[in-house]
């Protein structure tokens, strides 16, 4: 399927048009941030803090007279970033570990499942904080702290997958011809699992874009004055009591962004994969 | 009637099962203090602290020891009731986790009671009348809910409801002893929590109603001209129900990491406001004790939603009592 | 003759689809008399289940039906959706094919059994119709009725829940009960059970019966008429007794000779009849004679669409063969 003929048929579901529309932006945005943002986002100007929105800043500016729309327009590379890094590297190391797992001697199965099911005893946000707890905030840290969280996500797939393909007739026919096991894998299990867990990690990119702006939000995730979007929503939070659009503007931006990938991440299931569409 | 031998087993390993998970959690927590970077002591009692006090907070935190031998301390010291102590204040960690216990929990429930008696109706409405006006309406809102970050929400509800128009307490649990004050200090914190459960369930129980509405039970049913209410109300709803539990028992868990959210924004005592305070100073112990106590909550809800799953269902039920029941 | 129950001329049934209409009903007449047995016989995707299915008014929603009369004793337009509904539970009863799947799991027998008498009695109380139910259940040979009536369905075996199943049709006296395949799910011994309730329940009953079956042995058991259905259309119809000895139309005829017998030893089988070819497309129908493609005696009339042809002793069937016989 074409990428033309791909996007036709989400613009067909339910908030399929709105899902394209605003995850565009949001590529677009981060991309040319430097080339659209009116404003430096770290320019401070103490004497507009806090300011309503008005044709010089059309969101206002926050509590030290930075222009908001100009640190929105930042915050997106952050939460695009952070969302893919972490996709890419949970997803990874999902892979490596759920095939190794499923064509691993048993012991060895036990163990990396027994890893998964630890990890998924914490509920994410939680184990996420634990772990800023041990390693400290910070952008790069938070990329890597969030991915522990997401690799079993992505590890219970793989294997899955990977155990029904290592059961399926056309492996056998080539283990009887004597092919070497990883290289089946590489070329029968990898691109059969691929489809799945890109259908699964685009559903995931919404999650991740919460965790670091909670993160972010609690002090806890990326250092100001790098601009978060959760970063944003804290400062607004903080000086509420004199100013909501800061908090509102930068509230915002996260349901328009985690709406806009739940719901492309939606579509593009139904479209690419309808045995899993139900279920939450 | 249920007290059969291989419900007992069932039980066991259920249990068995949970509580090796906990025991997981508790090593995966115990290991990740060997990653604080630096001696981990001075870290939390900072670099002006006398080698007595480190070496004090060494030894009673085992950072020495090997990490078996930490696990073990731990669950011993847990049956006595002991889940270390506060690093600044000496105060018992438990004690610090049991007084914030009742607030996250009264919190959560609200929640998850609020998503039910709204999610519910959601979902009858939704699966009555599938692929109509109302029912693309309300699968539009339920993923509007359920994307929306808590956090997000709950910044929103103060900033309307108790910065605009002062309708709600703004932040606190509301005074000890005064029910009346506490449930009114508790609306907008679980009305935050609820709304993303609310899609959660609006969609999941439409789903599984469409599908026990398709099975030929129903069309038996039909077939008698039993009212299409009832049919909705009695007949598909509980049979849809039983699934949808289990997989809520898993989604608590998001419930709870929202807590922390809530709990801090409308500064509310609770476990989620000690996890973040005690991360912000640094106070391991305090971190320790109130995740893993989370941890428990999680799993032990997640083993609550399995046996109620398998109790609300006569099938399972005569399966674990099988012996006591007569067949056919 | 005695009055007619049920009275049906020229009904087609229908669906919308990308190809274009697919049509699962042409021109079926249903006449049923007071107390009469009447079998419908065909192979799967003949239009038998739609017919009794469209009776009850649950065909899914998309379905067109168009009728040029549809009487339910003394009842015009019966099957239109608002008097289906009103029929159904209290006029009209359905016994269906799948006792498994038939009751609902997570509720009890009685609890069935009384909330299907509600359209039929809405003012009695609930103790009445629990002891309606219970004594229905002792009707039908179950034993222990009192203590069944609190179980769960999976704890019944097929057998009985299909026992469960005729009592919950007779518990509201219905002047039509259909029976869609009522033995297809059950084992042979079970089925031949099955056979003798039903049997002695129409000595006893004043309702008219309609048995839906792909198997010509259920209806001569049953039944005091046949109906053969091919392809959404009635070849032939007529006494049990006459169409079973003595099938006119080609379709019938190859239908009988699928049958297995019964009493034939395992060895001495002759291999098994089939009918070659499949059912047309119901989207994109010929014009002519729907049997022909699969037809042995096609000859160069069945390009037009066969004559109905009456034959005495109530027979009749569309086929080119009765002209030229």
């Amino acid at each position: 399927m074409t990428i033309v003929s791909a996007m036709r048929e989400v613009s067909r579901r339910p908030g399929g048009t709105f899902s394209l529309v605003a995850v565009a932006l949001i590529l677009i945005v981060a991309i040319a941030a430097p080339l659209i943002s009116p404003y430096a986002p770290n320019a401070i100007a103490p004497a507009n803090r806090l300011m309503a929105p008005s044709l010089d800043h059309l969101f206002g500016t926050d509590h030290l007279g930075r222009d908001l729309l100009s640190r929105l327009i930042f915050g997106s590379r952050v939460a695009l970033g952070v969302s893919l890094s972490v996709i890419a590297i949970s997803l990874t190391a999902g892979i490596a570990l759920g095939i190794t797992a499923a064509l691993s001697p048993r012991p060895l199965d036990l163990l990396i499942l027994g890893i998964f099911d630890i990890v998924t005893s914490f509920p994410s946000v939680v184990l996420a904080l634990a772990l800023v707890a041990v390693f400290g905030p910070g952008l790069s840290n938070i990329i890597l702290l969030v991915s522990i969280v997401f690799i079993p996500h992505f590890g219970r797939v793989a294997r899955a997958q990977a155990i029904a393909i290592r059961n399926s007739p056309f492996i056998e026919a080539e283990k009887v011809l004597g092919a070497e096991r990883w290289r089946i894998i590489l070329h029968h299990v990898t691109p059969n699992i691929i489809g799945p867990i890109f259908v699964l990690a685009c559903m995931d990119i919404p999650v991740v874009i919460t965790i670091e702006a909670g993160l972010s939000f609690l002090g806890l995730g990326v250092r100001p004055p790098l601009a978060s979007w959760g970063n944003l929503l804290n400062d607004g939070y903080t000086y509420l009591d004199q100013s909501i659009w800061p908090s509102v503007f930068s509230g915002l931006a996260l349901i328009v962004a985690t709406l806009g990938f739940s719901l492309l991440g939606e579509a593009l299931r139904d479209t690419f994969d309808p045995k899993l569409r139900r279920g939450p | 009637m249920l007290r059969s031998h291989s419900f007992y087993i069932y039980l066991g390993f259920k249990l068995a099962t949970a509580l090796l998970a906990v025991a997981g959690a508790v090593v995966l927590l115990l290991a990740l203090t060997r990653f604080i970077p630096g001696d981990p002591a001075t870290v939390i009692l900072g670099s002006r602290a006398t080698p007595e006090a480190v070496a004090i907070l060494n030894a009673r935190m085992g950072f020495d020891k090997p990490l078996a031998e930490q696990a073990i301390t731990f669950f011993a010291r847990l049956f006595s009731g002991d889940l270390g102590e506060d690093v600044f204040n000496g105060r018992p960690v438990l004690t610090l986790v049991v007084t914030a216990l009742p607030n996250t929990a009264a919190l959560a429930v609200s929640a998850i009671l609020l998503a039910i008696v709204i999610g519910v109706p959601l979902a009858l409405l939704s699966a009555n009348c599938p692929g109509g006006k109302g029912d693309r309406l309300i699968a539009f809102v339920s993923v509007g809910f359920i994307s929306t970050p808590s956090f997000v929400v709950s910044v929103f509800l103060l900033l309307f409801f108790a910065v605009s128009l002062r309708l709600f307490p703004v932040l606190g649990a509301g005074d000890s002893g005064n029910f009346a004050d506490q449930l009114w200090h508790l609306v907008l914190p679980s009305a935050a929590l609820a709304l993303g459960w609310i899609g959660y369930v609006a969609r999941l129980l439409r789903s599984s109603l469409l599908e026990v509405l398709g099975e030929s039970h129903i069309r038996t049913l039909r077939a008698y001209g039993v009212s299409e209410t009832k049919i909705l109300l009695k007949y598909a709803l509980k049979p849809a129900i039983i699934p949808t539990i289990a997989i809520l028992g898993m989604g608590f868990g998001e419930l709870l990491g929202g807590a922390v959210f809530a709990e801090v924004i409308f500064n509310r005592p609770g476990l989620g406001s000690l996890i973040y305070d005690a991360i912000r100073t640094r106070n391991y112990p305090l971190v320790q004790g109130s995740v893993f106590v989370i941890v428990l909550l999680y799993v032990l809800t997640n083993l609550a939603a399995d046996l109620l799953q398998t109790f609300l269902d006569p099938r399972e039920r005569s399966r674990l009592t099988s012996g006591s029941g007569d067949g056919r | 003759m005695t009055p007619s129950l049920l009275s049906i001329r020229n009904l087609d049934v229908s669906y919308p689809t990308s190809r274009g209409h697919a049509r699962i009903l042409i021109g079926v007449d249903l006449d049923i008399a007071r107390g009469t047995s009447v079998g419908l016989v065909g192979e799967s995707g003949s239009g038998k289940s739609t017919l009794a299915l469209a009776l009850l008014g649950l065909l899914p929603e998309n379905a067109e039906i168009d009728a040029q009369d549809a009487m339910f004793d003394s009842c015009p337009d019966a099957l239109s959706p608002a008097t289906a509904q009103r029929l159904r539970g209290s006029d009209i009863a359905m016994i269906f094919q799948d006792p498994m799947t038939a009751l609902n799991p997570l509720f009890t027998i009685g609890t069935h059994l009384v909330d299907i008498q509600r359209r039929k009695f809405p003012h009695a109380s609930q103790a009445d119709l629990w002891a309606r139910g219970e004594r229905m259940l002792v009707r039908v040979g179950v034993s222990d009725a009192g203590n069944r009536m609190r179980r769960y369905p999976h704890e019944f075996s097929g057998g009985m829940r299909q026992r469960v199943v005729i009592a919950m049709a007779l518990l509201v006296e219905p002047k039509l009960l259909i029976a869609d395949e009522p033995t297809t799910a059950l084992d042979a011994t079970i089925e031949a059970q099955v056979v003798d309730i039903l049997r002695d329940l129409r000595s006893e009953l004043s309702a008219a019966l309609l048995v839906v079956s792909h198997s010509f042995g259920l209806i001569a058991e049953l039944c005091d008429t046949v109906i053969v259905m091919y392809a959404g259309t009635i070849v032939e119809t007529g006494p049990v007794n006459v169409v079973l000895h003595d099938p006119r139309h080609p379709y019938a005829q190859a239908l009988l000779a699928c049958e297995i017998e019964p009493l034939s030893s395992i060895e001495a089988a002759e291999p098994l009849v089939t009918i070659p070819g499949t059912v047309p497309d119901p989207a994109n129908r010929p014009v002519g004679c729907v049997f022909a493609a699969r037809c042995p005696a096609r000859h160069d009339r069945c390009i037009e669409p066969p004559p109905l042809v009456s034959q005495g002793q109530g027979r009749s069937f569309s086929c080119w063969l009765g002209v030229s016989l």
